[in-house]
């Protein structure tokens, strides 16, 4: 029995690193550097119904302890991505990928999902209604209780595959919608997209970001993961995806005692591509060291 | 493909200008005009790695210039021979040799002018024939003069202020001296870059933008090209004159 596997629904994850969409392009580009069926499986890049190319550069800031982003969801839209990002993957990938689903209407969602349920690779959908940095769209399906609970009530209907759902942190009252989606329908929450920022540069007194705001990522975000994951998983009970600043097999520990059935990596495949494979290498050794029997007993752990 | 390097050397070698030689595998390298991305160290301070053109490299052994610009620059200044520093190596697409050319000149400017080097030594193997004008802001800027000189002997160096060498941008001393060539290979501030394509001239030239991660994962340097959007860590840093986009 392999004591690193978990559960989510649908799909069945030989250990609970996932990478997070947005920082592992379509998954190929890292079969450059390790062999990517060693992961729990993936989230490829945020896709909508016709191609974007996002907001202007710059679009990326540095932080302590963290970075800015404000890419926009740029992508090749869902066709594209179909006839051939997808292609290039099945080469080097063999288990189900996660397929993040952004959009600006219910209609585009729809249209979308659609699309992509038809692909035999996509183990799950996950409904982003969380990107900060597209104006009138994603997040504005985020941020008020009823309007996430419509979308998706609406997305389940059109597919057979689970749907999770991306929320964002930028909100008052996280429980309020992750239990809204959950009535909804939504088979898991994958808790937390990025934090809106800025920073400012301070020889021209201008913002860094062209976009001005965009979304702060890394191991600074991870305090407020923890708390939404923590805070979710005591009113939900859907399984929870946790991501935020996970750097190592210690902060995979940590999200799991949160609440997190599995976890997301984002930021730390950009500054390092064989972040995943570490965690997962070092994962064994440093539950060996805690006295973890199987990774999924200590999922909540944290709540008794 | 991301190592560790041991530090050979860092040097001052014009004002707040350094020169690293690192020691480590450089058989992956293929052309010049490739970077690698350096973490600066394990505090996340510096949390992004720093893009840093490869200057010149032979077998287990490279060269980066580097000028002192915020404070990752300045951290890498103070790294010490014998220092280890993990580098991710090779990246992005590179200048391409192009054959047939009857005279091509080399172009940089500022710190745009280190990939060049690596590129006047292959033109040379090449038996190309070929001129360098580089351009910097002041005579305490200007570097690598002497090494650009071993192998061509038609080499301009100008200088903003006039300070050193001829007065004026590169495009200016080109123009005022009538240097003629067919084809150029260009690196240094996008103004000069975008100027050299609105004079027509065909070649190619080495862009620069803000990079999450420098292998093509997060669409953080994406750039427009005539034709579409290219990332500058992957399908760049290096566009053909003909696909450059300038925004009016
Ligand atoms: C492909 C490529 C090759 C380069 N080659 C060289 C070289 O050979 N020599 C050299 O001196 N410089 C080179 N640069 C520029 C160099 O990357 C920046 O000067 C450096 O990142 C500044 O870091 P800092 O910590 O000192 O500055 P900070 O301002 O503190 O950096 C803050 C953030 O902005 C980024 N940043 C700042 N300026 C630039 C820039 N011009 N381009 C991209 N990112 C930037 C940094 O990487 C960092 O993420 C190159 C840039 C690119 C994209
Ligand atoms: C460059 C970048 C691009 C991202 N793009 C997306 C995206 O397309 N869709 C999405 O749902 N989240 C996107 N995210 C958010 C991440 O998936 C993740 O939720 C967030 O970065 C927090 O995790 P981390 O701290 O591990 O990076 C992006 C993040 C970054 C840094
Ligand atoms: S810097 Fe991440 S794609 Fe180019």
């Amino acid at each position: 029995m392999n004591n690193l596997e978990v559960k989510l629904p649908g799909m069945t994850l030989s250990n609970p690193i996932i990478p997070a969409s947005g920082c592992f392009g379509f998954g190929y580009e890292f079969s450059e550097y390790y062999d990517i069926n060693i992961l729990g499986s993936f989230v490829f890049k945020g896709t909508t119904l016709n191609s974007r190319y996002g907001n202007p550069n710059p679009r990326i800031a540095e932080t302590y302890a963290g970075m800015l982003n404000s890419i926009g969801l740029q992508n090749p839209g869902v066709e594209e991505v179909i006839n051939c990002e997808l292609v290039k993957l099945k080469k080097v990938y063999h288990k189900k990928v996660i397929a993040n689903i952004g959009g600006s209407t219910e209609k585009e969602y729809l249209e979308s999902v659609k699309l992509i349920s038809k692909c035999s690779q996509i183990g799950a959908i996950e409904l982003n209604i969380s990107c900060p940095n597209v104006k009138d769209g994603g997040i504005h399906f985020g941020l008020n209780k009823d309007i996430a609970a419509s979308l998706v009530k609406a997305v389940k209907s059109v597919t057979n595959l689970p749907v999770y759902v991306k929320l964002s942190p930028n909100v008052t009252d996280i429980v309020e919608i992750a239990k809204a989606v959950e009535s909804a329908g939504a088979d898991a929450i994958t808790l937390i997209n990025t934090l809106i920022g800025m920073r400012i540069d301070i020889k021209t007194g201008k913002p860094v970001l062209a976009n001005t705001y965009g979304g702060l990522s890394g191991p600074a975000i991870k305090p407020v993961a923890l708390r939404m994951v923590h805070q979710v998983y005591r009113n939900v009970s859907i399984p929870i995806i946790g991501v935020g600043g996970i750097m190592n097999a210690s902060d995979v520990i940590e999200m799991m005692y949160a609440g997190a059935t599995a976890v997301q990596i984002g930021t730390a495949n950009l500054i390092d591509p064989y972040a995943c494979k570490s965690i997962i290498e070092d994962l064994p050794k440093l539950m060996k060291e805690l006295k973890i029997n199987k990774i999924s007993d200590i999922i909540g752990g944290s709540h008794i | 493909m991301s190592e560790e390097y041991l530090i050979k050397s860092n040097q001052e070698i014009a004002y707040n200008v350094f020169q690293m030689t690192l020691i480590g595998d450089t058989s992956k390298i293929k052309n010049p005009g490739q970077f690698m991305n350096i973490k600066i160290d394990d505090n996340y301070e510096n949390f992004l790695r720093r893009p840093i053109s490869i200057s010149s490299y032979k077998e287990n052994e490279m060269t980066i210039i580097y000028k002192i610009f915020g404070t990752g620059t300045k951290k890498l200044s103070y790294k010490k021979s014998g220092d280890l520093i993990d580098i991710l190596c090779p990246l992005g697409n590179g200048f391409t040799i192009k054959k047939n050319t009857r005279k091509s000149i080399l172009i940089g400017g500022g710190v745009g002018v280190p990939p060049l080097l690596e590129l006047a030594k292959q033109l040379k193997n090449n038996k190309m024939d070929f001129d360098v004008i580089i351009g910097f802001p002041s005579h305490r800027d200007v570097f690598l003069e002497n090494e650009f000189k071993k192998f061509s002997e038609s080499i301009v160096v100008c200088t903003i202020d006039g300070s050193y060498g001829e007065k004026g941008n590169v495009l200016e001393v080109i123009k005022n001296k009538q240097i003629s060539f067919d084809y150029y290979y260009a690196c240094g501030p996008e103004k000069m870059l975008h100027a050299l394509v609105k004079e027509g001239y065909i070649g190619q030239l080495s862009f620069e933008e803000r990079m999450g991660c420098g292998f093509g994962a997060c669409m953080g340097c994406s750039h427009k090209t005539i034709q579409s959007y290219k990332r500058i860590c992957k399908e760049g840093p290096v566009l053909e004159s003909s696909e450059v986009y300038i925004d009016e």
